[in-house]
């Protein structure tokens, strides 16, 4: 435990010491702002012409300020995660083998388990921090508007849940590369696949559509945007992890074996 | 304190390792020596539990490199040979890690960072990020976060490579002031250092052991019978016909006649030591002895015979 919170200190504070972090997180709010003003701008467009005229709101049904503001503000916060979880991930085990310090890292009394955890955390940290600056929306909604409160946190779970299995693939594919680009490029063309499967459901044959719906990465964040926390999707998320965290601890092992 | 025993490594289809077996007792400081391929690093990341050997079996402090690494690693200090290290740290940072990773408690930590800054001589760099160090410093460094928990086997591959002539001397002292407490196994080329610091040799080549000694064996051995060289004043043929007569001398080969000064290298029988009788011998005939000194064979001459013998084979 306190190996694993030796790591996670030490990892957190280097991605302070390099611009990693504050890049990622600059620009994930300049993003996610330049959305949020804009879904929020045609809301206010759309809702004051509704005023005016009390047939569009039943034409567009867009008048509920959750629908159509907290959940496309949701839905654009994951896909910027996609983009973004990668530049965080990419260089946790990658740089440690170009450099490597992996060959003291792994001669100190440490288990992989501990190295694995702390950096997966670490990075999950600093992703927690991205997430409580987009806090600020919310609010801004709150201020303007009444929004229900529940779908809200459920929704924030869900984007934590989904961005921790984000960061739980990237810290996968860091270790099978010496190359921090190729991990980045691996682990979003991945997580892109995953995420598309939702948009391929609609031509599925049903005997895939089951299973496909169960791998996409995107399918169960809606659950939490409604308002519901359906177990099965929370445990979805955290198989995801496990199972990406479990597969980083066999490609450490197993680089190990080949020397 | 540390056992091989008939270690191998393969990488890929490629030997590295061809059934190593060597012992360090408690306290002693060995030298392992290699040409450029041997496999000095390798033997030494199976010790560390960096990565596992393909066969044999490798113990420290009692302990199984494969089965208990955990317990190894509590052990020792390793400074692997191109000194990896994080480079958007600082000194003081990363030895706080080091040292906490390895056990040192809150409380002593401080104690124990700064007394191993002082001892690698990094004590005015404390505060400067490692990237940024010249080569000799991040040297230090390494050797720094080996020592810091004070470990009772340590593990240098070319500790003194890139260090000035005055921190080779300052950190070889160091080495051997560790000699009796902690046991240390380091891989150098260069020669004088071995018989400098270390109290026994294991030279490899191509994955094999070729030989385990002191120095001074390696050197007794190697060479033989004992060669002595004189320089003697005298007429050089009357000097040549006595020593030929005396007794228990095998060889005796004139050199570098220089004034009526000559050089002769006088070998004896093996067993026969007749240093007294010569000089003797000399002053009874009235010749001058200005010089007497042993032929010693250097570690370097050893090395290279070594290793060349065994290409023969
Ligand atoms: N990861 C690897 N993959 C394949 N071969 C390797 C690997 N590491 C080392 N070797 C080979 O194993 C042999 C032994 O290497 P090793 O690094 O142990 O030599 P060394 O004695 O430390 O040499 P040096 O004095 O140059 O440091 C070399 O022939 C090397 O090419
Ligand atoms: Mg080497």
């Amino acid at each position: 435990m306190r190996n694993f919170y030796l790591i996670f200190k030490k990892e957190l504070k280097s991605y302070f010491y390099s611009p990693i972090a504050y890049v990622v997180i600059t620009i994930f709010l300049i993003i996610t702002g330049y959305f949020f003003y804009n879904i929020f701008a045609a809301f206010s467009t759309i809702s004051f012409q509704a005023q005016m005229n009390p047939g569009i709101a039943r034409q567009y049904n867009l008048l509920n300020i959750t629908e159509s503001v907290v959940r496309p503000l949701f839905g654009n916060i994951s896909v910027i995660m996609l983009l973004l979880m990668p530049l965080l991930t990419m260089r946790l085990f990658a740089e440690e083998k170009r450099s490597g310090t992996i060959e003291l890292l792994l001669t100190y009394p440490v288990r992989d388990i501990e190295v694995v955890m702390g950096k997966f955390a670490a990075c999950v940290a600093i992703f927690g921090i991205m997430l409580i600056f987009t806090f600020i929306y919310p609010v801004l909604i709150k201020i303007y508007g009444q929004p229900e409160l529940g779908p809200i946190i459920t929704g924030y779970i869900g984007l934590f849940l989904m961005g921790a299995a984000f960061i739980s693939f990237g810290v996968f594919a860091s270790t099978l590369t010496e190359n921090q680009v190729v991990a980045a490029v691996l682990s979003f063309g991945v997580l892109l696949l995953f995420w598309m499967m939702g948009y391929s459901l609609a031509f599925a044959g049903p005997g895939l559509i089951g299973i496909m719906s169960y791998i996409a990465l995107m399918q169960h964040l809606e659950g939490f945007a409604k308002g519901v926390i359906d177990s099965g999707d929370v445990i979805y998320y955290l198989n995801f992890i496990m199972l990406c965290l479990f597969l980083t601890l066999r490609a450490l092992e197993s680089k190990k074996w080949r020397g | 304190m540390i056992e091989v025993e008939n270690l191998t490594k393969t990488y890929g289809s490629f030997n590295a390792l061809k059934g190593i077996t060597f012992k360090v007792e408690k306290g002693e400081i060995l030298g392992f020596l290699g040409p450029n391929g041997a496999g000095k690093t390798t033997t030494m990341r199976i010790l560390t539990c960096f990565f596992p050997a393909t066969s044999g079996s490798a113990r420290v402090c009692g302990f199984d490199v494969f089965e208990n690494p955990l317990d190894v690693k509590k052990r020792i200090g390793y400074l692997p040979e191109n000194v990896p290290l994080y480079k958007d740290m600082e000194i003081t940072d990363y030895l706080t890690f080091v040292g906490r990773i390895k056990g040192i408690d809150t409380g002593e930590i401080k104690k124990k960072v700064n007394k191993v800054m002082d001892d690698c001589g990094i004590t005015h760099m404390a505060g400067k990020l490692i990237g940024e160090l010249s080569k000799g410093y991040r040297q230090r460094v390494g050797l720094a976060q080996a020592l810091i928990s004070d470990p009772e086997v340590l593990i240098l591959d070319e500790p003194t490579i890139g260090l000035d002539p005055k921190q080779i001397i300052e950190i070889r002292q160091l080495i051997k002031n560790l000699a009796g407490r902690h046991t240390v196994i380091l891989s150098t080329h260069i020669l004088p250092e071995v018989s400098m610091t270390c109290q026994r040799v294991v030279i490899i080549n191509e994955g094999r052991v070729i030989a385990v000694d002191t120095p001074q064996n390696l050197t007794s051995q190697i060479q033989g019978a004992a060669k002595i060289l004189f320089k003697i004043e005298g007429s050089s043929s009357d000097v040549m016909e006595e020593l030929k007569r005396a007794r228990g001398i095998k060889k005796v080969e004139m050199k570098d006649t220089n004034n009526g000064v000559s050089d002769y290298i006088v070998e004896f029988e093996k067993g026969v030591d007749e240093r007294k009788g010569i000089p003797a011998l000399i002053v009874k005939k009235g010749w001058g002895l200005l010089e007497m000194r042993p032929m010693v064979m250097s570690l370097e001459d050893i090395f290279i015979k070594l290793v060349t013998e065994e290409k023969g084979v």
